[in-house]
């Protein structure tokens, strides 16, 4: 059975157990997108007292950020005892791509050229790591969701703004990977 | 009490997202590409249940476990936040592979260069709330 979750589970199993999740969120009185968890740290921080839009009671949102450090130990759960230790299979013209661009380590889920800890004081890991997640953090509260919250429970509930939220997100997704990307990683 | 289930939703969404790869750079780098399904085939089911869901909630009054009605409110309507917001997460999303939720994940997952990611997410959110008043929404 081990053996068998920790093979990679195809995305028809993924779909549906996120379809899941945010129906258990929604049953217990709570609903899915992470991004918000994001504002309830700012709020928690005490960043309310500077700017208003932290100004909110986050104890009612705490259930948010308990989630996200769910998703935490979930990961790692994951990666300790589901772990199969074997190459993601993505696609060869992928791959193709990336050597292009000079990765040459397909090991794991994130490329250590890049993603290691070794790299978060040179100016790649800087761009990747703080400007991408300020880019991140920035543009998901700005456009009021993320994945979870535009992509599956908006678009789910069939909203326009969130179509629209989503063509931005592959609008910028695009952009960077093959505009500025190529330049970003090789510096 | 009440907040240990949702750490245990919590729990299931990070295996879900870490065995299904979803929080994997290389298969958001796929993606933008359009060289494999994997990501769009997990979306895609996601959304096409999640659409079954939502109706059927809203027809049968569905209740959440503490009896009051799940609401789900419409989202107010404008070009300018969502577009911009969009295209400035999407940008970050390829970046770095992740969008809020993989971040913890992949932070559970041992790559603990992505603690510098959250710091900077929590800080660009924040950034957001102070400047808010001068953006076009």
């Amino acid at each position: 059975m081990l053996e068998l979750l920790s093979q990679p589970w195809p995305w028809y199993i993924a779909g549906a157990g996120i379809a899941l999740v945010m129906f258990l969120l929604l049953w217990f009185g709570g609903e899915f997108g992470v991004s918000g968890a994001l504002g309830t740290m700012c709020s928690m921080c005490g960043a309310g007292k500077k700017v208003p839009f932290f100004n909110v009671n986050w104890h009612n949102q705490l259930w948010n950020v308990v989630f996200v450090l769910g998703g935490l130990a979930g990961g790692f759960i994951a990666g300790q005892w589901l772990n199969s230790g074997a190459d993601i299979q993505i696609s060869q013209a992928t791959v193709q791509d990336l050597q292009a661009l000079g990765i040459t380590n397909f090991s794991g889920l994130a490329p250590a050229e890049i993603f290691g800890t070794d790299q978060i004081l040179t100016l790649r890991g800087f761009i990747f790591l703080v400007i991408g997640g300020f880019l991140v953090g920035f543009g998901t509260r700005y456009a009021g969701g993320c994945t979870s919250g535009h992509a599956i429970s908006g678009l789910s509930n069939l909203q326009l703004p969130s179509l629209i939220a989503v063509i931005g997100f592959f609008i910028g997704g695009l952009l960077m990977t093959h505009v500025l990307l190529p330049f970003l990683i090789g510096l | 009490m009440k907040l240990i289930k949702f750490f245990i939703i919590g729990i299931l969404f990070g295996i879900i997202l870490t065995k299904s790869e979803v929080v994997s750079w290389f298969r958001i780098q796929e993606m933008f590409r359009f060289q494999a399904f994997h990501m769009y085939g997990v979306i895609g089911t996601a959304v096409a249940l999640g659409i079954v869901i939502v109706a059927v909630m809203k027809r049968t009054k569905f209740k959440t476990m503490y009896g009051n009605e799940v609401v789900f409110n419409p989202k107010n309507m404008s070009i300018y936040r969502y577009l911009f917001g969009g295209i400035i997460f999407g940008l970050g999303w390829a970046l770095t592979g992740a969008c809020p939720g993989p971040i913890f994940i992949l932070i559970g997952n041992g790559y603990l260069a992505f603690i510098v990611v959250a710091i900077s997410a929590v800080l660009g959110t924040l950034a957001y709330g102070a400047l808010r008043s001068k953006l076009p929404h």
